[in-house]
């Protein structure tokens, strides 16, 4: 096989075969642990810093490998996938330092390790997926390698919110394998290519067609978490932090919500979409979780559901830019789907550091925490910013375009749906940012350890969100450098609308 | 090479001559027999492989006359499987017994595994009478070890229904005989034609093939018997027992009634197992013990299996229908590692707490992460989730049901999924709990390794690497 096959299945297994290793390690092996975890992430983003040139430079990438007649395992890289590999691959990285950090002392961590490793490997699986099978396959993988993380903590609450994860993306997965073998069964082996492959069916297939885009689309939005089919987000949060950062930012949510980016696009072809009225149903649907979840968020008092439902708003950014016909649009929505990530691992990180510090989990807890823990509530001031669409940081920019591509395209009323969430954001953020700073700190802290050292906590724990809060202020910055995510999805929406 | 086929045949009889004459050996003798029989029986496979279809007439009679072996693809690739889960049972069943119940267990065990390969290479109808029978007997009085009253009960009842079968399946090769003179599954399929005596025959032979393969609603004295049976004999009655009567449905539909064979008992067989895949998967969910979970899994699975029938019969000859005899191939085989994994797991979990009531089992499965491992490996290939070979087998199904037009299979197929999944995570979920315990990940490796292995195989192995059953199948079973 010469390099070019070899590099996707490369990228893959630099975390899968690390994962497989940590499990067989006895709990006492820390060190021998951390080096396959940060191994596999540096080989990997070095494979991945490889793989973006290429593929800026138009060189294909692709690893294929026949399951049985007429069933390949096909993984490829083009510049959608690049987008999503290299966020995941990045927020791997962050995230295992800060897991490392996280879990310093707690028990069962071969087996955590073990299966967050799997885990990304799954979501870069769904990324370098070259059809639709493969996709289907590593989407439930991803089911299987969270299950475990979020039932992590064994107690009946956490057993609780395995199980309603795994009651929603089993359903979801079904739906998803039947839509997907419904379609295969119609026109063949789905392959994903620009423009689509549905243009060409003919006439008489239409209405199933048709039918089959919102069976896939009821598998992928329990991932994506669309209402409502959200119901099983919230509960997940009884996760571990690191876990709710890559649930949120990275793995779960993104997964579905790069499967319906994939679905319109490079399946039916958003040509075809438009014109079949399909865009518009996702458009509605999109429209509808963005405001639910902030209305949602907005009556939360606990810091990380108040997050989760935030997510539930803010990932559906990424279905709206792919329901509005034009390329604009598009590369707002793409675009987001890394700005998300950076701003969500953000708050998440610095949620798990109040917890953890201070014992604080609710937004009525966290008064005066700006002064008490300052680069952390920096970080998460700069997150929630962005999450409010304040500019420079980089959720401004995915707004601006979604805004832009939407007036271009004459949806006025999504600008309307904009507006209303960014106050609605404004409205749920805000305060907390005004407790964290302007509010005097409590005499006692809910359950306070002091770190010893001269930060205000453990560096593993406080370097991760510093790092990705000035990404997420530099993405938003230099938005108009080379290789920036925004430049990046504009080569997206480029290709994809062939100009 | 020839010579290969009848010593997987002889050498499981001789090892257990052996271990009777020396019973104070009989884990050494057990296991040097139970490596050459698997090794004699892998060469076959390679053979059939690189060669294509052997036959071998014993003692220099030729057909009608004498016993004649043959093995083309299908025989190989189920001989293969039975082969490497039964050595990994016999692995696994060396840490497991004390020395006084492995006395009793090598005998009959070996006596087993001899009747099965010469299931799946026997050439004729009546010597096929002769293996059915032999492995019924053996498999009940292995499923009677433990020796109580239970477990008693049940075999018993597995014994009379198992004799049932056979008995329906010899008349209806007597019936055969008598009207056409020959006993070589060759030479029958050359005779038979259309009309009520190979109609009646072949309801005959099919309704004792399906009572021993335990369809629904036959069905009924298989979880008693599976479950209450010791964990390495569960094993091999669940994955490999109930696979050998399947696979002579399967050969004779193929081979010998094919000229006979109609939609209606396709449609027939086909709503069976679709009503054994909701029934067992749903019995498998109320289940409270362990054993009797995995044996009503193996209710459904057999489902699975009988819904190709209809598939198979409406799609005409050429590459789609080899696909999904290939697929319906690679589901049983998928099922019998994934099973024995299954079992040989929870054997493991049950003999650390002491009991197999799931609700209990939380520490005994956190403490055992190997058992619990080869438990979840083993469980993604009975939900059928990807990477197993199931997943496989179960999209080139659907594809082909929903090409067909016949989407209530696929309703049907999810659903039992569905239930899989509810039913496998309920155990999983008793592996999360809240104490720490002391993490090697093998614990004791004659006993885990084996199972770990299995699963591995079920969910990476057949499901990544299913290519070579093509090219196996390619040899006479195709076509």
């Amino acid at each position: 096989m010469s390099f070019d096959a070899w590099l996707p299945a490369a990228i893959l297994l630099s975390s899968m075969i690390p994962g497989m290793l940590i499990f067989l390690l006895s709990e006492e092996s820390h060190r021998l642990r951390t080096a396959l975890n940060m191994t596999g992430a540096l080989v990997k983003l070095g494979l991945v810093i490889w793989m973006i040139g290429g593929v800026y430079d138009g060189q294909r990438y692709e690893t294929r490998w026949t399951l049985s007649p007429g069933l390949d395992l096909v993984l490829s890289a083009d510049a959608l996938s690049v987008l999503f590999v290299a966020l995941s691959t990045l927020l791997w990285l962050v995230t295992t330092i800060y897991a490392i950090g996280y879990l310093e002392h707690s028990p069962n961590r071969s087996r955590f390790f073990g299966f967050f490793s799997v885990c990304v490997s799954a979501t870069v699986g769904i990324a370098l997926s070259g059809n639709l099978l493969t996709f289907v396959i590593f989407y439930e993988i991803l089911t299987l390698a969270t299950y475990p993380l979020v039932a992590h903590r064994g107690t009946p609450d956490a057993a609780h919110g395995a199980k309603v994860y795994l009651a929603y993306t089993m359903g979801g997965g079904a739906l998803l394998l039947v839509g997907a073998i419904w379609l295969q069964a119609l026109v063949g082996p789905v392959e994903f290519t620009q423009g689509g492959i549905l243009g060409v069916s003919p006439e008489e297939i239409r209405m199933e067609l048709i039918l089959i885009f919102f069976v896939l689309l009821a598998g992928l939005g329990v991932k994506a978490a669309l209402v409502p089919l959200h119901g099983w987000l919230p509960q997940a949060m009884v996760a571990p932090a690191p876990v709710s950062a890559l649930l949120h930012a990275v793995a779960v949510v993104k997964a579905g919500a790069f499967g319906i980016v994939r679905v319109v696009y490079d399946v039916y072809g958003v040509e075809f979409a438009y014109a079949n009225g399909l865009l518009l149903a996702l458009g509605i649907l999109a429209s509808v979780t963005i405001i639910y979840g902030s209305m949602m968020a907005l009556t939360q008092d606990s810091l990380k559901k108040r997050l989760a439902y935030s997510t539930v708003s803010q990932v559906s950014y990424i279905a709206l830019g792919a329901s509005i016909f034009g390329p604009i649009a598009t590369i707002g929505g793409m675009v987001h789907l890394v700005h998300q990530g950076l701003m969500k691992i953000t708050l998440f990180f610095c949620a798990g550091n109040y917890a953890e510090a201070l014992g604080v989990h609710k937004v009525s807890e966290m008064d005066g925490v700006g002064r008490r823990m300052p680069w952390t509530s920096l970080a998460f001031t700069v997150g929630a910013l962005g999450m409010i669409g304040v500019p420079p940081v980089a959720g401004f920019v995915s707004k601006w375009y979604l805004g832009l591509g939407a007036a271009d395209a004459g949806s006025n009323w999504v600008i309307g749906v904009l507006i209303v969430s960014s106050l609605l954001n404004a409205a749920y953020f805000l305060p907390i940012l005004h407790r964290a700073w302007f509010r005097p700190a409590p005499k006692q802290w809910p359950q306070e350890h002091r770190h010893a050292g001269r930060l205000e906590i453990a560096g593993a724990l406080l370097w991760p969100p510093v790092i990705t809060a000035v990404l997420a202020l530099s993405a938003g910055l230099f938005a108009a450098a080379p290789f920036s995510p925004l430049e990046w999805a504009s080569l997206i929406a480029e290709r994809e609308y062939g100009r | 090479m020839i010579d290969a086929l009848p010593l997987s045949v002889t050498l499981p009889l001789l090892g257990a001559f052996a271990v009777t004459v020396w019973p104070a050996h009989a884990r050494a003798l057990g296991l040097l027999a139970a490596v050459l029989t698997a090794a004699s029986a892998l060469t076959v496979t390679a053979a059939v492989w690189t060669e294509g279809v052997l036959r071998a007439d014993l003692g220099g009679w030729g057909a009608p006359l004498g016993i004649a072996l043959e093995a083309d693809g299908l025989s190989a690739a189920f001989l293969s499987m039975a082969n490497t889960v039964a050595l990994a049972i016999s692995v696994y069943a060396g840490g497991y017994f004390k020395r006084e119940s492995a006395r009793h267990f090598w005998p009959l065990w070996l006596l087993l595994w001899s009747a099965l390969n010469g299931l799946f290479l026997a050439a004729d109808l009546f010597n096929l009478y002769v293996t059915l029978e032999l492995l019924g007997l053996s498999a009940a009085a292995l499923g009677a070890l433990t020796g109580t009253r239970e477990a008693v009960a049940a075999n018993l009842r597995y014994l009379l229904v198992g004799l049932l079968g056979s008995m329906s399946y010899l008349l209806g090769v007597a019936l055969v005989y008598t009207a056409y003179g020959v006993l070589d599954i060759g030479l029958v399929a050359e005779a038979i034609e259309p009309g009520p005596v190979a109609w009646t025959a072949m309801t005959l032979m099919i309704s004792g093939l399906i009572l021993k393969a335990a369809l629904f609603p036959m069905h009924f004295w298989l979880p008693p018997a599976h479950a209450n049976a010791p964990a390495p004999v569960s094993a091999a009655l669940s994955a490999l027992v109930v696979k050998a009567a399947f696979y002579l449905v399967l050969r004779l539909w193929l081979d010998v009634f094919a000229p006979v064979l109609n939609e209606a008992a396709a449609n027939l067989l086909g709503i069976l197992g679709a009503a054994a895949v909701v029934w067992g998967s749903w019995r498998a969910l109320r289940a409270e013990r362990l054993k009797l979970l995995a044996a009503y899994s193996t209710v459904a699975q057999m489902g699975y299996l009988f819904i190709a029938f209809p598939l198979l019969a409406a799609t005409p000859p050429g590459l789609a229908r080899d696909n999904l005899l290939a697929a319906v191939v690679l589901l049983a085989l998928t099922h019998g590692f994934a099973k024995a994994g299954f079992f040989l797991a929870a054997g493991m979990v049950q003999k650390t707490a002491g009991h197999d009531r799931i609700d209990e089992l939380g520490g005994a499965a956190q403490a055992l992460p190997a058992a619990t491992f080869a438990i979840g490996l083993a469980g993604v290939a009975l939900i059928g989730l990807p990477p197993s070979g199931t997943f496989l087998a179960k999209w080139m199904m659907l594809e082909q049901a929903m090409i067909l037009g016949l989407w209530w299979w696929l309703v049907v197929m999810m659903i039992g999924t569905l239930l899989a999944a509810a039913y496998i995570f309920r155990v999983l979920s008793r592996a999360f709990n809240r104490e720490p315990t002391p993490y090697r990940f093998v614990n004791d490796a004659r006993t885990e390794l084996p199972a770990l292995l299995l699963g591995l195989i079920a969910t990476f192995g057949l499901g990544i690497a299913a290519q070579p059953l093509w090219a196996l199948l390619e040899q006479g079973a195709f076509g």
